[in-house]
């Protein structure tokens, strides 16, 4: 094992980015169903969101000047990692609910886990983070796990 | 009207081609808010990062292969569960073709588990996926 995990790194394991608070519209809605090209009505018509349409609000609003080069805002929530080159994100989600118009929701990014193993080409680092979205009483909308891979 | 009964293993959902414009880029990444430059600078995408044209979001061919999902239940099933991977990378202006394949049934449950693709011309899976629906 190559130990390219410092305590700084695995000291970030747990933390979560401030909630974020939303009221969704159904123009936010319909934007996001005609951009990403759906036929169902009930997407169209911003009666429903279609699966993957929190995403969006994972993306924090910041001004350009404190983007950076490429135009990404810093990750605050995944420390700066030994091996730059991201291979591969994946994206798993478990629906207690779709998310409606007028709804208010609160979503949670946390940092799951980091961990390093030994790929057949060098090491390779793996970053798991789970965002929990769910009513602002508490009711559950969905769980979402994701995973990226460094080498 | 989609029946549980009806739903053999192996067979085949319907698929649908994509081939994203740099207006529905445009209109995606505003959506999302996403000022990330390879999706609409091209200059940039192609000197500064070595792609070699503008790049299509991952999250927006995931979208894609759950449409074949949402589209095939329609409202006689929920989603229970969906998930995509990063595979490669697309481009503008190639033509996209998303899919999907029954891989088993749950009797107990009523449940029929999925697995998607998104393949390029070439047929290179970009994004593969998989999703879990439930019947009443």
């Amino acid at each position: 094992m190559a130990g390219l995990l410092t305590p700084d790194i695995t000291a970030k394991i747990g933390q979560a980015n401030p909630t974020i608070h939303v009221e969704v519209t159904r123009r936010d809605i319909q934007k996001y169903a005609v951009s990403t090209g759906q036929t169902a009505k009930k997407y169209l018509d911003g009666d429903e969101a279609p699966p993957l349409f929190h995403f969006g609000y994972s993306m924090e609003i910041l001004p350009p000047e404190k983007l950076r080069h490429d135009g990404i805002a810093e990750d605050k929530l995944i420390p700066p990692l030994p091996l730059k080159r991201v291979m591969a994100g994946s994206s798993d989600t478990v629906y207690h609910r779709p998310i409606r118009p007028g709804d208010k929701i609160k979503m949670t990014r946390r940092l799951k886990d980091i961990y390093e193993k030994e790929g057949k080409t060098g090491p390779l680092i793996f970053v798991v983070t789970e965002v929990v979205v769910e009513s602002e009483d508490g009711e559950p909308i969905l769980n979402e796990t994701t995973s990226l891979i460094a080498r | 009207m989609l029946r549980y009964e009806d739903i053999t293993v192996g067979s085949e959902l319907p698929s649908r081609d994509h081939t994203a414009t740099i207006v529905q880029l445009f209109m995606y990444n505003a959506a999302i808010w996403n000022p990330h430059r390879i999706h609409f600078d091209h200059a940039y995408a192609t000197e500064e990062e070595g792609y070699d044209a503008i790049v299509l979001d991952g999250p927006l061919q995931g979208d894609w292969i759950g449409q074949i999902v949402t589209d095939w239940i329609g409202e006689d099933a929920t989603l229970v569960s969906f998930g995509y991977a990063n595979r490669r990378a697309a481009f503008l202006g190639e033509t996209m073709t998303a899919g999907g394949q029954v891989e088993e049934k749950n009797d107990d449950a009523r449940e029929v588990k999925i697995s998607l693709y998104l393949k390029n011309a070439q047929g290179d899976v970009t994004i593969p996926g998989h999703a879990l629906v439930r019947f009443n």
